[in-house]
């Protein structure tokens, strides 16, 4: 039998009802290899190895009692940004260090209603504001294909417990570029959904218009179960839809000859790094193959959306942080003075550099007398990217392109420069900012590490987009590939 | 110089809903602190708020009954500003786009005359917590029962004169809102409470002078005695080479004085933009159609009926349409006793205005219902019992001895309307007052109060002075 960690997330499932091995067999593998292995990863803050024994012992009964869950008795490792009960959910800041969380997240509730086990909580960037996962709190992640580089972020935990089968899948969250950006400097494949399909509910806030949670797994049929779990109208979410979800799975493998790619005149660039765009031409190529028709399209307004996301994104954080006063919980200073001395030094010592830097911009931008010329316009440009989105789907069924402009950066490469930093976003914020869904598939590496393939579908099209990933996975393997270090 | 006062009002109207505005958490008062705040009243990490419904509603019932337009699209808006019963840091409220636009309000004066006062607008938005400092040696408590209260804040024009039209503006809309059922009006709880904008500005000048915004007013008492303070102290300081500084002032009671809490300088930059948790309220014509299907008659309409249907004076419908729960006794004692509106007019504005009044209590909460006091005032109309008796009777029922009957009944207070009995009485008298009776007959003819006097005392008020009257003139003349 194949090692467990080496199966995929639908091989668990049969492997699970099929008897091969139980879920306390197999959540116990995986907390051996976190023991092992997380020390040269820091992909987990909080590991919660008796609730998910005692979890999967529950799964087994069920299964063994005729009454199993979609995915019971799946271990899958949560990222920090998710409220769970009775666990500490720190979002990657000191300021919720000393956070237990009295309340699941709906995403949380829907993973435990369909029986799956928690292995524990994934490092992050601090409140996910960052691209490279070094704003947390608990430190950095190491990328597991060179833990001399970034994972990227602010899902890098996540990216890299899932790129190092520390576990079989996990969840994001997706602001800018969050599950796609780290998703393909791992080499797994990332899924954030249209905004509204998932509920925020629970989910800490950054940018409420933006945030979207989604699921992060080494393949796309592995994404398509853990999208069934999350997905759906949640009344406790005013932002999310009443949409009928598709059975993401069903499809999988449905034909994609006559498929209209469209493919950005803007995102084939400079700035591009050569190698990751042959990888990304290769893939393009293979899809030709497979009957798909590639068009070059426009996105006029591309080089507005980093311009018009980091106003937009900041303002909205500069509002949602201001709950952490030290008031009611979290982070409080040792003995104020009074009630300023309070407020100033629990968050100037609860929040990190870059948080405080958003935060900053964010009360800037909406301050009187600036708020039409920056938060208004930015809202303004983000129509207008929107109405690009549009009218490229009016000529094509999806959007092709890099998922980031270079493969992992080095650790501390660009933490001294944000524009920089912010780059590396730049072909996914646009995404965000039109509330549409987008996959990154992984299509190769670049000196032995992972580019991904960025694929941007119309509204509720998650199924659709699963569909395509999925048809790319059937000829390839570059989902399968697993780190030599922790193979 | 003569100086001309000019005043807007931000009234603050709790909505009465059971649930809070985005919250399911329960709206009651009194609970123990922090009792009645859930994870998004408290603002913990991931909550999100959604609108309930019935505040739209009860918004819009407002803005009908003050004639606005309600708006098809309104916004909510994050106010943000750091304060420890404020939990998320920032409140939700509308601010570029209200649900209600502008509408009109009719107050009358005590001259006789009215006035129309423009309310600009009035839009949704959530009450903050409390801060409580005593009993915390040094430090500040915090109870949150009250944060995401739902409360209507109805801004008005800059349209009144004088302290006395502000509270008569703050009483009608008092008024309105019960009348709506949208507000309980309990000040003493701060469910309804206002701000005044004061200026003053020398006569026939057309620009308004420097505002002052004095904070939480939560009585009629107080509003008027802080605008009358404050314009005052604005006069003085003009009037002494001054100038009127753009600041918020809070108004002690104790003595009655407003004293500074913070100048434009200090005032915080709310940073608003529209609350991207919550879609803009869109509301359909059909909706407004159904709300103003269940609009209540309006105290306007009201006095206007009660005069003409009941040929009540301008004063007694006034007083009987002040509040809804004044016109729904007033209307309960009726349907007891049709046809007899100003007898009961009567005795409400007077006997049980002035008890109401000495005891500090509102009509809804009057020991003698409606029913009862139907009953009382029946057996006025059938000469069961005089006027007079009927006061004591009324004391009587008041303190909780029962029904007017049971009452009469045992104290034997119901009037003697027997000829023969009433004759017997006056027989008496007339034969213990020989030279009164003289001193009648031959000519003192106003000795006739005397004898009505005497005849009363000796029935011990019971006797019909109608028939007493009648009975003493025919037999002091034979």
């Amino acid at each position: 039998m194949t090692a467990m960690h080496r199966m995929t997330l639908a091989e668990l499932v049969g492997g699970l009802s099929a008897g091969d091995f139980s879920s306390s067999e197999l959540t116990r593998h995986f907390l051996d290899r976190i023991a092992a292995h997380d020390a040269q990863l820091n992909s987990f803050i909080t590991v919660t190895e008796e609730a998910a024994m005692a979890a999967a012992r529950k799964a087994d009964e069920a299964r063994a009692a005729g009454n199993a869950g979609p995915l019971a008795g799946i271990p899958l490792a949560q990222k920090d940004i998710f409220n769970t009960k009775g666990v500490r959910t720190s979002c990657g800041s000191r300021m919720l260090d000393n956070y237990i969380a009295p309340y699941d997240a709906r995403v949380i509730e829907g993973f435990n209603d369909a029986g799956a086990v928690m292995l524990g909580k994934t490092n992050m960037d601090e409140f996910a504001m960052g691209s490279s996962n070094e704003t947390s709190w608990y430190g950095a992640v190491k990328n597991p294909w060179d833990t001399e580089r970034v994972p990227g972020g602010s899902s890098g935990g996540s990216a890299a417990a899932v790129a190092a089968r520390l576990a079989p899948a996990a969840t994001g969250t997706d602001t800018g570029g969050s599950i796609r950006q780290p998703a393909a400097l791992c080499g797994i494949t990332g899924l954030k959904p249209t905004y509204g399909r998932v509920s925020r509910w629970g989910m800490i806030a950054f940018a409420s218009s933006l945030d979207q949670a989604g699921p992060m797994a080494p393949s796309a049929e592995d994404c398509a179960l853990l999208l069934q779990a999350m997905a759906g109208f949640d009344e406790r979410d005013s932002t999310c839809m009443n949409e009928p979800v598709d059975d993401y799975s069903a499809g999988l493998t449905q034909p994609i000859d006559g498929l209209k790619i469209g493919l950005p005149k803007e995102y084939f660039t400079e700035g591009l790094d050569s190698a990751v765009e042959a990888r990304v031409r290769e893939a393009l190529k293979h899809y030709e193959s497979l009957g798909a028709e590639l068009v070059e399209i426009t996105l006029p307004n591309s080089h507005l959306s980093a311009p018009a996301y980091y106003v937009v994104a900041p303002a909205e954080c500069s509002s949602n942080l201001s709950r952490f006063d030290g008031v009611r919980f979290g982070h409080r200073c040792d003995n104020p003075k009074d009630l300023e001395d309070m407020y100033c030094r629990s968050r100037g010592e609860g929040f990190g550099d870059e948080v405080k830097r958003r935060i900053l911009v964010g009360a800037y931008a909406l301050s009187a007398g600036y708020y039409d010329a920056y938060y208004l316009k930015a809202q303004q440009i983000r129509r207008l990217i929107s109405n690009d989105f549009a009218e490229a789907f009016k000529q094509v069924d999806v959007i092709m392109g890099p998922t980031t402009p270079t493969p992992a950066f080095r650790l501390g490469e660009k933490a001294d420069d944000p524009i920089s930093m912010y780059l590396s976003d730049i072909y996914t914020i646009a995404v965000n900012l039109a509330g549409l869904p987008g996959m990154s598939v992984p299509v190769g590496t670049v000196d032995d590490l992972p580019v991904g393939l960025h694929i941007v579908g119309n509204y509720w099209s998650e199924a659709r987009l699963l569909n395509i990933a999925h048809r790319l996975q059937m000829d390839t393997d570059w989902h399968k590939q697993i780190p030599e270090a922790f193979a | 110089m003569e100086w001309e006062v000019v005043i807007g009002l931000e009234i603050h109207a709790q909505l009465r809903t059971k649930s809070k505005i985005f919250s399911g958490a329960s709206t009651a008062y009194g609970a123990e602190p922090n009792t009645q705040a859930c994870a998004v009243d408290l603002g913990l990490p991931g909550v999100l708020p959604v609108l309930n419904r019935e505040v739209v509603r009860m918004a819009t019932k407002f803005g009908l009954a003050i004639g606005a337009e309600v708006a098809q699209k309104s916004v909510f808006a994050r106010k943000n500003y750091f304060y420890p019963d404020l939990p998320k840091g920032y409140q939700i409220s509308q601010f570029e786009l209200p649900i209600v636009k502008a509408g009109t309000l009719t107050i009358s004066l005590e001259d006789g005359s009215s006035k129309e006062i423009g309310v600009t607008r009035a839009h949704l938005e959530e009450d903050a917590g409390k801060s409580l400092h005593e009993d915390f040696h040094g430090m500040t408590g915090i109870d949150l029962n009250r944060a995401g209260t739902p409360l209507l804040e109805i801004v008005s024009e800059p349209d009144m004169r004088s302290a006395k039209e502000a509270v008569a503006y703050m009483r009608k809309i008092h008024a309105l809102v019960q009348y709506l059922d949208i507000c309980d009006g309990n000040m003493q709880e701060g469910s309804f409470r206002c701000d005044a904008n004061v200026s003053v500005r020398p006569k026939g000048q057309q620009e308004y002078g420097t505002r002052t915004e004095i904070k939480n007013i939560n009585s009629f008492r107080f509003v008027e005695r802080a605008i009358n303070f404050e314009v005052q102290r604005q006069i003085d300081l003009i009037e002494d080479g001054g100038e009127v500084v753009q600041e918020t002032r809070l108004y002690d009671p104790d003595r009655n004085e407003t004293r500074s809490m913070r100048s434009k300088e200090e005032a915080n930059d709310y940073r608003y933009f529209p609350d991207p948790d919550l879609l803009p309220v869109m509301i359909e014509p059909e909706f407004i159609d159904a709300v103003r299907k269940e609009m209540p008659e309006l105290p306007d309409a009201k006095k206007a009926r009660f005069q003409s249907e009941h040929g009540l004076s301008d004063y007694d419908a006034e007083n009987l349409t002040a509040t809804r729960d004044t016109a729904d006794y007033f209307e309960a004692v009726l349907a007891e006793l049709a046809g007899e509106a100003k007898l009961i007019a009567n005795w409400m504005n007077g006997e049980l205005a002035a008890r109401l009044n000495r005891d500090g209590i509102d009509i809804q909460d009057a020991p003698v219902g409606a029913v009862a006091f139907a009953g009382l005032l029946l057996r006025i109309k059938d000469n069961t019992i005089s006027g007079k008796i009927a006061k004591e009777v009324f004391d009587a029922m008041w303190v909780g001895e029962g029904s007017a009957d049971a009452i009469i009944d045992s104290r034997g207070l119901k009037q003697i309307t027997d000829t023969g009995a009433i004759e017997a009485i006056i027989d008496e008298v007339i034969a213990n007052n020989p030279s009164q009776v003289e001193q009648y007959r031959g000519g003192k003819a106003q000795l006739l109060g005397y004898f009505v006097g005497q005849v009363m005392k000796a029935s011990k008020g019971k006797a019909n002075p109608a028939q007493v009257n009648q009975i003493l003139r025919d037999k002091l003349s034979g």
